[in-house]
C-alpha cells in the first residue's frame, strides 16, 4: 500500500488515490467550520484557536469575501487557502468583465472545486489540502446557498454542513437540530453548532453573516458573546423544565 | 535597427479560464511578423482590400415590443453582382439573431461559433446566456484577432431576462449597447428612413413596415446592396421571420406607375 501514495497520479489496487486522502485528513485535523443557510440570512462559523497575545488578531481573518455577495471558509492548510482564494477572487472579477454579471454561487464554487479537481490529476503536484464552505445570494434571483468542496474536487449545495475537526459531531448536531430559520435564529444554530465542539466563549469563534442587502458581515466579541448568553439561559431553561414539572406523578 | 515589436505582443484577454496549472491567463492568438520592407503600410493595403466588401445594409432596433432586425440580401465584388440570395441575418439561437456586414465567411463562421459558446454557457450554468454576455463574448473573440484581417460588422440582437437587447461587435474590438443600429455601406440612407420614421411605442406591423421601407431606401440608393429586405422580429418567445420581400417589386408597391400622357406620333402632313 505504501508503494501506492507517492504520487498524486497513481491509483491505488482497490481504487484510492491515497494523497487525496491524506489531504483529507488534513482537513480532518483543521480547524472546525460550520455553515448554515437560513432563508434570507447565511451564517459562517469557524473556530479560532487561541491568538498570541502579540499576534494582531485581525490579520488572521478566517471567513473571507470573494466578492460583494460570496463569502468563503475553509478548514485545512491555510497557505493552501490564500492561493485558492486569490484564484477565486479573480475568476469572480474575470466572469463580471466578459458577462457583465455577477458570479452565481454555483458557478464560482464550480471552479474552486475544478481547481481542486485538476491539482488531483497533474505530476509533480499535490492536492490543496483544505476544504471549503462557500455561501452567497445569487444576483438577480437573491436565492440563498451554501456549498461544500473538499480535496478531491467534488461539490455538493448543503442546507447545513461542518467541516475540519469534529466535523462528524457537528453534522450529527445539526441533522438532530436543523430547521427553516431566518435571521438571528440563523446565527444561533450557527453558533450552537460550533459550541457543541469548541470551548465556550467569543474569543474562540469567529461568526459571520451574511445578507442580501447588506453582503458580509463579521461579529465582533460582544455580539457573540451575547448569543452565546442567550443560548446558555435557554439551555438552562430546558434543563429546569425537564427537572421540574415531572415531580407530579 | 532593430524593430521595436514591444506593442505587437497583446496582454491576453482576463477571461481566466487557465490553460495549464499556473497560468491564469491565455495567451490571445499572434503571428509571425512578415517579412516586408514596409510594414506600417503593407497591413493597410490588405485591409483596403477587404474594405469594399461591407457592401451591404442591415438595421436593427429596439421599440417597445421587442428587436426588428432587418437586413439585404446583395453579396458584390467590386461592380459584380455575385449573389441577390445571401441570408444575412444569421439565428445564433432561438432567441438571439446575428447581423452580417462585412466578410461573409468572417460572420458565419464567428456566429456559429459564438452559438455553439452561448449553449455551452447554457448546459454548464443551468441558464440561458445574457444578450450582453453573449455580444461580450463575441466582442473578446474579436479584439484578440485585431489587427489580423477579419471584417466583421454585426449586430447582436435578443431577448433574455432583462428585455430586449441590442449591441453593436465590429471587428475592430468596439461594442456599443443602443437602441437603434444600421450597418454596411447603405446605412446613411438607412438611418434617414429609420430615424425619421421611429417611435419607441410602435405595433409589431409598423416597425416592421419601418425596417422594411429603410432597407427599400437604401437597395434604391446604394448600388452595392439590393435583393431580397427581410425583415425579423425578436420578442419574449425568440425570434420570427416577418417578410423577405423583393426590393424590386417593393418599389412599385410604395410608387406604383402612373399612366402617363402618351406621346403623340409627329404626323407629318
Amino acid at each position: 500500500m505504501a508503494r501506492y501514495d507517492r504520487a498524486i497520479t497513481v491509483f491505488s489496487p482497490d481504487g484510492h488515490l491515497f494523497q487525496v486522502e491524506y489531504a483529507l485528513e488534513a482537513v480532518r485535523k483543521g480547524n472546525a467550520a460550520v455553515g448554515v443557510r437560513g432563508t434570507d440570512t447565511i451564517v459562517l462559523g469557524v473556530e479560532k484557536k487561541s491568538t498570541a497575545k502579540l499576534q494582531d488578531s485581525r490579520s488572521v481573518r478566517k471567513i473571507v469575501n470573494l466578492d460583494n455577495h460570496i463569502a468563503l471558509a475553509c478548514a485545512g492548510l491555510k497557505a493552501d487557502a490564500r492561493v485558492l482564494i486569490n484564484r477565486a477572487r479573480i475568476e469572480c472579477q474575470s466572469h463580471r468583465l466578459t458577462v457583465e454579471d455577477p458570479v452565481t454561487v454555483e458557478y464560482i464554487t464550480r471552479y474552486i472545486a475544478g481547481l481542486q479537481q485538476k491539482y488531483t490529476q497533474s505530476g509533480g503536484v499535490r492536492p490543496f489540502g483544505l476544504s471549503t464552505l462557500i455561501v452567497g445570494f445569487d444576483p438577480y434571483t437573491g436565492i440563498p446557498s451554501l456549498y461544500q468542496t473538499d480535496p478531491s474536487g467534488t461539490f455538493s449545495a448543503w442546507k447545513a454542513n461542518a467541516t475540519g475537526r469534529n466535523s462528524n459531531s457537528m453534522r450529527e448536531f445539526l441533522e438532530k437540530n436543523y430547521k427553516e430559520t431566518s435571521g438571528k435564529e440563523t446565527v444561533k444554530l450557527a453558533i450552537r453548532a460550533l459550541l457543541e465542539v469548541v470551548e465556550s466563549g467569543g474569543k474562540n469563534i469567529e461568526v459571520a453573516v451574511m445578507t442580501k442587502d447588506h453582503g458580509l458581515r463579521q461579529l465582533d466579541e460582544a455580539e457573540i458573546d451575547a448569543v452565546v448568553a442567550e443560548i446558555e439561559a435557554e439551555k438552562a431553561a430546558a434543563e429546569a423544565a425537564k427537572k421540574g414539572p415531572p415531580k407530579e406523578t | 535597427m532593430k524593430f521595436d515589436t514591444s506593442g505587437l505582443e497583446s496582454h491576453g484577454q482576463l477571461v481566466g479560464a487557465s490553460d495549464g496549472l499556473f497560468n491564469g491567463f491565455p495567451t490571445a492568438p499572434s503571428f509571425e511578423i512578415p517579412n516586408t520592407t514596409d510594414f506600417d503600410c503593407f497591413q493597410k493595403e490588405a485591409i483596403q482590400m477587404v474594405k469594399p466588401a461591407k457592401g451591404t445594409t442591415t438595421l436593427a432596433f429596439i421599440f417597445k415590443e421587442g428587436v426588428m432586425v432587418a437586413a439585404d440580401s446583395r453579396a458584390s465584388m467590386g461592380g459584380y453582382i455575385s449573389s441577390q440570395s445571401v441570408k444575412k441575418i444569421i439565428e445564433i439561437n432561438p432567441y438571439m439573431l446575428g447581423t452580417m456586414a462585412g466578410g461573409a465567411a468572417d460572420c458565419q463562421f464567428w456566429h456559429r461559433n459564438l452559438g455553439i459558446k452561448c449553449r455551452l454557457h447554457e448546459l454548464a450554468n443551468k441558464r440561458r446566456i445574457s444578450v450582453t454576455g453573449a455580444s461580450k463574448l463575441l466582442a473578446n473573440i474579436l479584439y484578440n484577432y485585431r489587427g489580423m484581417g477579419l471584417s466583421v460588422g454585426t449586430m447582436i440582437a435578443g431577448w433574455d431576462e432583462t428585455g430586449p437587447g441590442l449591441y453593436y461587435v465590429d471587428s475592430e474590438g468596439g461594442r456599443l449597447k443602443g437602441m437603434r443600429f444600421s450597418v454596411g455601406s447603405g446605412s446613411p440612407y438607412a438611418y434617414g428612413v429609420l430615424d425619421n420614421g421611429y417611435r419607441y411605442d410602435m405595433s409589431v406591423g409598423e416597425a416592421a413596415e419601418l425596417a422594411r421601407r429603410s432597407i427599400y431606401h437604401a437597395t434604391f440608393r446604394d448600388g452595392a446592396s439590393g435583393g431580397v429586405a427581410s425583415v425579423y422580429y425578436v420578442g419574449p418567445d425568440g425570434w420570427k421571420k416577418l417578410s423577405g420581400d423583393d426590393v424590386a417589386e417593393l418599389h412599385y408597391n410604395y410608387y406604383p406607375v402612373q399612366p402617363s400622357v402618351v406621346e403623340q406620333v409627329m404626323v407629318e402632313t
